[in-house]
């Protein structure tokens, strides 16, 4: 043991961890495997139905198996694979994300500029900014009257928030050293924006981003369930009522792995533009 | 004739917090010469910070104005180079960088390439060569900081360098070599140094002239200490200069005791607040001993 890294040593024990998690679930499926056996009415009246519907990772896996093999099938509107539910979810993810970035970061920084814009727009972001996302669907789809749409919108709703705050956080506390080299450089107004006040606030404008699209990855599964016709959120729900659970366990995996991956993206953004003072 | 730079009937007054007003300086008047090293001494928040903001012209005063060269000084320009007391180096930029973002500025016609051995060679005359060049700030030392800030001002060419503490932080070593390093520079350039620090054996060694301001609030400047001391300085040698001791007692006498004494009157209105010139200087064969008397007045009151 000594010999391993430190890096190697938690690689070593996250691997342990994962195959003792993964027998103790196999382990313990047989024991529910005998609540199948209940009788007829039991199962009838929904005792431990749920429970009896657990699947053991050998068949998740099983089953991940076989969906990662073609994740790409289309056979109907409720048969869709998993790469093109998680395409659409992206999708709706990435365009609210995006349209909301255009706003909050220009507008965040000519918030951050102006003390006085700071403090007057400060109490509507205050209130706006608690609302549970999904309370605006109902608004959304009476004006919208589009689902997709209305699923756009409330990704765009919810990631507009930490970017907007954080842009205007970043660019009001700037330090006015660094101002006042672009001033005695007699730098323009733009191109102090871009070459000082940017790259200083960079690092808070990104946190902010990184927050948003984890919001916007945990409100698009449930803006999916609500709006239905596609996405992981949609696929979910789904094979839910499918009373799949192997589905529903895969897709739960697939939800984490995909999030994952979104913020380790921004995560490594963020690195890049990280400066030690 | 007017002096190369001229500060005329400076006032700067703040807002006190209690609704009132503070006066940090009021009609402040003195000049500096073209290619003259001059520092100023005084003690803490006095109003040096501020004096070298409006000159620097990242403040503007209350009244009075600042003429350089024949123009008043409105805002900030590449003609008036600032080193920070902090150094305020980009934190994003390498070394180079911060260097290449001055000189991009002042000759945005330049290439790329000659903006870069520009740069560089400036930072080779603060004693900035090969890998360190391409590190962050936050990787170099104190020192080495504050050579970078140093080479940004320098690489510009600017025709009045505004120096504010530059070396407070450093160590007395680091200190000497970058002093070294400046007086280097500054005998090459010709260029006019306007310079704060807290220093007096670093004021004397540097400096052509050295103004004195008496404690705030209502601050004036009120000396103006020639040294007599000629250069090249060393600064091992230069304690043995018959007027070293002379000079330094003048302004530890001052820095001690008579800035507080001058302290704190309001001056009446319209009146000039011009420092007094002091010549000390014991090397001069005295033909006239009466001429010599009020300085000498003034080294032991
Ligand atoms: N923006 C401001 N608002 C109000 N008062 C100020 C402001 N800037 C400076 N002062 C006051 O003006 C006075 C002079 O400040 P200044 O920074 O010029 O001092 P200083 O001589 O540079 O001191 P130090 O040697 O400590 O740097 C201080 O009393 C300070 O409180
Ligand atoms: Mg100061």
């Amino acid at each position: 043991m000594g010999t391993l890294s430190l890096n190697q040593r938690a690689a070593l024990l996250s691997v342990l961890m994962l195959v003792v998690g993964l027998l103790i679930w196999e382990a313990a499926i047989p024991a529910q495997k005998a609540a199948e056996e209940l009788t007829e009415y039991e199962r009838l009246t929904g005792a431990g139905s749920a429970k009896a519907g657990v699947p053991p990772p050998s068949q998740v896996i099983a089953k991940a198996w076989e969906q990662l093999s073609d994740p790409f099938y289309d056979a109907g509107p409720n048969d869709k694979g998993i790469g093109i539910q998680i395409g659409y979810s992206i999708y709706r993810v990435l365009t609210g994300y995006f349209l909301a970035a255009l706003i909050a970061i220009p507008f965040g920084f000519l918030i951050g500029m102006s003390q006085v814009a700071y403090k007057a727009f400060n109490p509507f972001i205050q209130v706006l900014r608690p609302i549970s996302p999904l309370a605006w669907m109902p608004l959304a789809l009476f004006i919208i009257g589009d689902s997709e749409a209305s699923a756009i919108f409330v990704i765009f709703i919810c990631s507009i928030w930490p970017m907007l705050i954080n842009t205007a956080f970043g660019v009001a506390g700037v330090r006015e050293d660094w101002v006042n080299v672009a001033r005695t450089h007699e730098l323009g107004p733009i191109k102090t924006a871009f070459s000082v006040i940017l790259p200083a606030a960079a690092p808070t404008i990104l946190t902010g981003m990184r927050i948003s699209i984890g919001i916007a990855w945990l409100v698009i599964v449930a803006a999916e369930m609500l709006v239905g016709g596609t996405g992981i959120g949609y696929y979910v729900w789904n094979e839910w009522n499918n009373l799949d659970l192997t589905s529903v366990v895969f897709s739960i995996l697939m939800i984490g792995v995909v999030g994952m991956l979104l913020d380790a993206m921004f995560g490594l953004l963020q690195r890049r533009v990280t400066y030690a003072e | 004739m007017k002096p190369y730079l001229s500060i005329e009937k400076l006032t700067q007054r703040f807002p006190d917090g209690n609704g009132g007003e503070l006066t940090v300086f009021e009609n402040a008047s003195f000049g500096v010469e073209k290619g003259e090293f001059v520092v100023i001494l005084g003690h803490s928040g006095c109003g040096k910070s501020t004096i070298m903001n409006i000159l620097a012209g990242l403040a503007d005063p209350t009244s009075g104005v600042v003429i350089m060269d024949g123009t008043q000084v409105k805002g900030p320009s590449l003609d008036r180079g600032v080193v920070f007391q902090n150094y305020s180096l980009l934190p994003w930029l390498t070394t180079l960088k911060n260097v290449t973002f001055g000189v991009k500025a002042r000759h945005p016609e330049w290439t790329k390439q000659q903006v870069e051995d520009h740069a560089a060679k400036f930072l080779a005359m603060v004693g900035l060569e090969g890998d360190v060049i391409h590190r962050k700030p936050s990787q170099l030392s104190g020192g080495m900081r504050q050579r970078v800030s140093i080479a940004r001002a320098f690489a510009n060419h600017p025709k009045l360098l505004l120096l504010d503490e530059p070396f407070g932080a450093l160590d007395a070593l680091t200190r000497g070599t970058i002093q070294d390093e400046l007086l280097k520079i500054w005998g090459q350039m010709e260029q006019t140094v306007f310079m704060i620090t807290h220093d007096i054996d670093e004021a004397i060694l540097l400096a052509d002239r050295i103004l004195l301001m008496t404690n705030g609030p209502n601050a004036r400047v009120a000396e103006s200490v020639e040294i007599t001391i000629p250069r090249p300085r060393n600064r091992t040698e230069i304690v043995e200069h018959p007027n070293y001791y002379a000079i330094r007692n003048h302004l530890v006498q001052f820095l001690g005791k008579r800035s507080k004494e001058l302290a704190g009157q309001p001056t009446e209105v319209g009146q000039t607040n011009a420092p007094e010139t002091v010549r000390i200087d014991l090397t001069e064969p005295t033909e006239d001993p009466e001429d010599k008397r009020p300085a000498l007045k003034a080294v032991n009151s």
